[in-house]
């Protein structure tokens, strides 16, 4: 019943999806740097991001709560909460042109049409007085200008596409007559339904069950083969990033500590912080241990500036260049770049 | 102490889904039926299972928060499932729980120290000092520094504030602990902090806990023993190691294989279950799995298997594999 | 790269404080003008013996005469000065007002944590309530009044009653959404007594959104203690209250004006002023309002 495919075969699909990846650079995000506007106080939240997303490939942005990696996402797509925070540096081009800078009417071509976004929570992004069908068709209107039947019937092929059973019937549901795992299905159709060049999905199986959120990822490494779409998929779910994407971003207190092929960060992972952030999952491959090791401390406040390296406070390799010198990504071996002062005597460790 | 800590006997919840009297729906909820385990002192007993298999339910019938439909509770052997509201009262100081979401458990008018001691000011006249040393004493025993205790919890973090849930718990030094999805909110990083901080607990004081969650990896590494529910049954329960390392239900096998692990290269098993869980209200006849299930047979689809013993002593219902 | 973003935080962090101030500004503000006008008219009603004549002095030579040093609003038709008449009045309506709206307050909370907390005879208990708001408040009012006849006990109650629903509403969603909070689950399961429960957890996070419905339902039952003197059915004629000032006096409008814009006028800025305390609550309680700049 089970079928076992081999870790041979694994690594051997891997590499050639490797090589298969187009070397153009798609999407280029250089030093973004955003500040949330609290009453009393900014919280950095995104202090001088850096990375490129190539053609067609799946690109992991991993991180815990509060590093920024939703707020990279919703910052690409200036979708960031008008009143409380803003982009106050940086740039993000995309074929050329620096999305920061464009008007809004502009901006609005480019979401859904060339970068679309698929969320957490799909129950808050659907409108819950259409049906879903209408809502794909909408999608579709506006973006290809199709004519109202072709649109719908557009949207029936995109449910199939996602593997909703009976689509003609589906396109008549309203969102609350679906389960979660059917309304991440239909927000992928409609993310997917203009055929974007790069799907930003945040979290996208993270309210779903396992057995679903199985079935979803699957879908989506096998959406993604099919269109050749690029993906940045923000998890922070360690096992979620192994099995879908080809390259990843860690990210820690609003800065990349680590990025790395998916087989090389798993392998050889150089950042403490990735280090420990792998070992405090608790791994069955590891054999049964009393005690996980856990990260001591807290994530710094994003309130006060921080000097030197985010994670010093909780590293036990820090000295006194990580309190005081902040680390730039540096290339550590071919297609791997790592934050860290002390990067040869972690790896050595 | 004769017997197990806490057993649980055949308990059944349901929930009516019409409102009384101008609003009458035959029709209920199947949160919990027919759930039979039990805990021995100092053992950790975990519960897995997906949203809307009742494991939440079954933490709460544990704690009485709600009235169960049928079946028992036994505490060191007296049924708390029938016991009237003031003698609840007294048995609940043996068992305590700790709550999924460090957020909304805790009140935010309160200060740490009188959050983490009202338990016990609930039995005793606390003076000012007693209070206080006895604050202090909690705070260290869940690693938080005593200054915490005049702190309100919006100014606390997440894994601080689980600390302050984990701490209140204990305010009665009880025997058991319910901790329902108690890591579940949390980063890895803190996550793996809470963990250890259940477990030298139960080196330290020999406290038994039911713990309650979705993810396999933390079960895997906090459980003694596992139960497995599925639309409100228990569908397998075996030693921690047997399962994980030969899972015989099809629903623990499809779940074990559905986990994502932090590993590109390691070898997948293809998830072999379709679609979703059904509706508890109107649940599938016989073994509730076989709508999913690649192994059912006829026979699955009329008659509910019983929980029985498999070949290393573990308890599976399934029509297909107990028997062979 | 840095010092530019340094210079650009540093002058978004400069707007902030005046956002804030502009914000608690404008929430004392209301507050501050909203309470201070309610004291202010409560002590001059308080007050009144002591500055102002005797409101049922009647003097058939000067009736509806224009204000003059004696008399500073002037006469009505009976010759009794219409400034004393209207301070007295105060003591009318805002006595109604702020104890039936204590009053609408305190059996709503009560209710409404029966319904909401405890759930015995939600049902009954909210069809019933239902049943209260679908009758229009003055024809409840007279309907009460009739009952006994008219005085002013019967009259704050009379005030009351129509306001209490919204009041339990209120507080049993409140209650409702309270009581599934874990904190109040792990009170019960710390053993705590059900008194003890609802003291500490459950009714804190009832009292501001209180606050301000009184306020609405004070405002409210000052409107309709005006409007059943103004019918007839409120105090008797014999005291003085704002409505059946703006009654006797509404055949002279066209001769003496300010027998009817002086008790008008008066109702208006004290409704206003409890509107506004009860605005100001508002959006000091309201979380929302807060985050909003």
């Amino acid at each position: 019943m089970l079928m076992r495919v081999s870790s041979e075969e694994r690594i051997i699909e891997n590499f050639r999806e490797d090589k298969t990846i187009d070397n153009d650079v798609l999407l280029d995000v250089r030093d973004l740097e955003t500040h949330f506007f609290g009453e009393e106080s900014v919280t950095r939240a995104l202090g001088g991001v850096s990375f490129q997303v190539k053609k067609g490939e799946t690109l992991g942005v991993v991180g815990e709560s509060g590093c920024g990696k939703s707020v990279t996402a919703l910052s690409i797509m200036r979708l960031l909460p008008k009143m409380s925070a803003k982009t106050v540096g940086g740039e993000v081009c995309f074929h050329g042109r620096n999305l920061l800078d464009l008007p809004e009417r502009e901006m609005r071509k480019i979401r859904g049409n060339k970068i679309a976004m698929i969320f957490q929570d799909p129950m808050t992004s659907l409108n819950p007085v259409y049906t879903v069908g209408r809502q794909i068709a909408e999608a579709v209107e506006i973006h290809s200008g199709a004519s109202r039947s072709d649109a719908l019937s557009k949207a029936a092929e995109m449910l199939r596409l996602v593997r909703i059973a009976d689509p003609e019937r589906r396109v008549n549901n309203y969102p609350y007559e679906m389960s979660g795992g059917m309304r991440q299905r239909v927000m992928i159709a409609m993310a997917l339904a203009c055929s974007p060049e790069l799907l930003i999905a945040d979290e996208p199986t993270t309210a779903l069950d396992v057995t679903i959120q199985a079935q979803i990822l699957r879908l989506i490494v096998d959406l993604k083969k099919r269109t050749g779409t690029a993906v940045m998929f923000i998890t922070h779910d360690l096992g979620v990033v192994a099995e879908t994407c080809q390259r990843v971003i860690v990210m820690y207190a609003g800065r990349i500590v680590e990025q790395a092929t998916v087989t090389d960060l798993f392998s050889r992972p150089v950042h403490p912080y990735t280090k420990a952030l792998m070992r405090s999952v608790p791994d069955r491959r590891r054999g049964k241990e009393h005690r996980l090791p856990e990260i001591p401390g807290i994530v710094p406040s994003l309130r006060e500036p921080i000097v030197g390296c985010s994670f010093a406070q909780r590293c036990p390799f820090a000295t006194e260049v990580c309190r005081e010198k902040s680390p730039v990504l540096e290339e550590y071996g071919a297609d791997h770049a790592v934050a860290c002062w002390h990067a040869k005597e972690v790896v050595s460790a | 102490m004769s017997g197990p800590l806490l057993k649980v006997e055949k308990l059944v919840k349901h929930y009516p889904l019409g409102d009384g009297i101008f609003n009458k729906d035959p029709k209920v909820v199947r949160a919990v039926e027919d759930v039979s385990f039990s805990v021995e002192a100092g053992e950790t007993l975990c519960i897995v299972g997906e949203s809307g298999c009742g494991k939440s339910t079954v933490a709460r019938l544990l704690m009485r928060l709600v009235d169960p439909t049928g079946g028992r509770v036994l505490l060191e052997g007296t049924d708390i499932a029938s016991l009237k509201k003031g003698e609840l009262r007294d048995w609940r100081r043996r068992m305590q729980m700790v709550f999924q979401d460090p957020y909304s458990s805790l009140n935010p008018r309160l200060t740490a120290g009188q959050i983490i001691t009202e338990p016990a000011g609930n039995f005793e006249r606390l003076g000012r000092k007693k209070r206080e040393t006895l604050a202090a004493e909690l705070l260290k025993k869940v690693g938080l520094a005593p200054e915490i205790m005049h702190r309100l919890p919006s100014e606390l973090s997440g894994g601080q504030r689980q600390r302050l849930g984990i701490a209140r718990a204990l305010s009665l030094k009880p025997s058991i602990i319910i901790a329902d999805e108690a890591v579940s909110a949390l980063d890895v990083s803190v996550q793996a902090q809470i963990l250890n901080l259940l477990m030298d607990l139960q080196e330290e004081t020999g406290i038994a806990f039911v713990f309650i969650s979705h993810d396999l990896g933390v079960v895997e590494h906090i459980g003694h023993r596992v139960a497995v529910m599925y639309l409100g049954r228990i569908v397998e329960l075996a030693n921690c190691e047997a399962l994980f390392a030969k899972p015989i239900h099809p629903y623990t096998e499809a779940l074990i294989a559905a986990a994502p692990v932090p590993d590109p290269t390691y070898a997948r098993l293809e998830v072999p279950v379709e679609g979703e869980v059904p509706s508890p209200v109107n649940p599938p006849s016989g073994c509730t799995f076989h709508p999913r299930c690649p192994l059912a047979v006829e026979r699955c689809r009329i008659e509910v298997p019983p929980l029985v013993p498999a070949a290393d002593g573990r308890l599976v219902a399934c029509h297909v594999r107990a028997t062979q | 790269m840095a010092h530019i973003s340094d210079t650009l935080t540093s002058a978004a962090a400069g707007r902030q404080p005046v956002f804030r101030f502009v914000r608690v500004a404008r929430q004392r503000a209301l507050v501050l003008i909203g309470g201070g006008l309610l004291l202010l008219l409560i002590l001059l009603a308080l007050a009144a013996p002591f500055y102002a004549g005797d409101p049922r002095n009647i003097d058939p030579f000067v009736r509806l005469k224009p204000p003059s040093p004696e008399h500073w609003f002037g006469t009505d038709h009976l010759g009794r000065d219409v400034f004393a008449r209207a301070i007295y009045g105060a003591r009318i309506s805002l006595t109604v007002g702020l104890i039936s709206a204590l009053l609408a307050a305190g059996t709503g909370l009560l209710i409404g944590v029966v319904a909401g907390y405890l759930r015995k005879f939600d049902n009954i208990i909210m069809r019933i309530m239902d049943a209260l708001m679908s009758i229009p408040t003055i024809l409840l009012a007279i309907a009460l009044i009739s009952l006994t006849g008219p005085g002013i006990g019967i009259l704050i109650v009379a005030v009351a009653l129509p306001q209490t629903p919204s009041v339990t509403r209120l507080v049993r969603s409140v209650v409702l959404s309270v009581r599934e909070r874990s904190y109040v689950e792990a009170a019960v399961c710390g053993g705590a007594r059900l008194p003890k429960v609802l003291w500490r957890h459950v009714l804190p996070n009832t009292i501001p959104p209180l606050m301000v419905q009184s306020a609405i339902v004070c405002a409210d039952a000052i409107m309709t203690e005006a409007g059943l003197s103004f019918l007839g059915v409120g105090v008797p004629p014999e005291i003085p209250s704002w409505g059946n000032m703006i009654a006797s006096s509404r055949l002279y409008l066209a001769t003496a004006p300010l027998t009817i814009f002086a008790p008008g006028i008066f109702l208006a800025v004290t409704v206003l002023a409890v509107n506004l305390l009860g605005d100001g609550l508002r959006d000091l309680f309201d979380p929302r309002a807060k985050r909003r700049r």
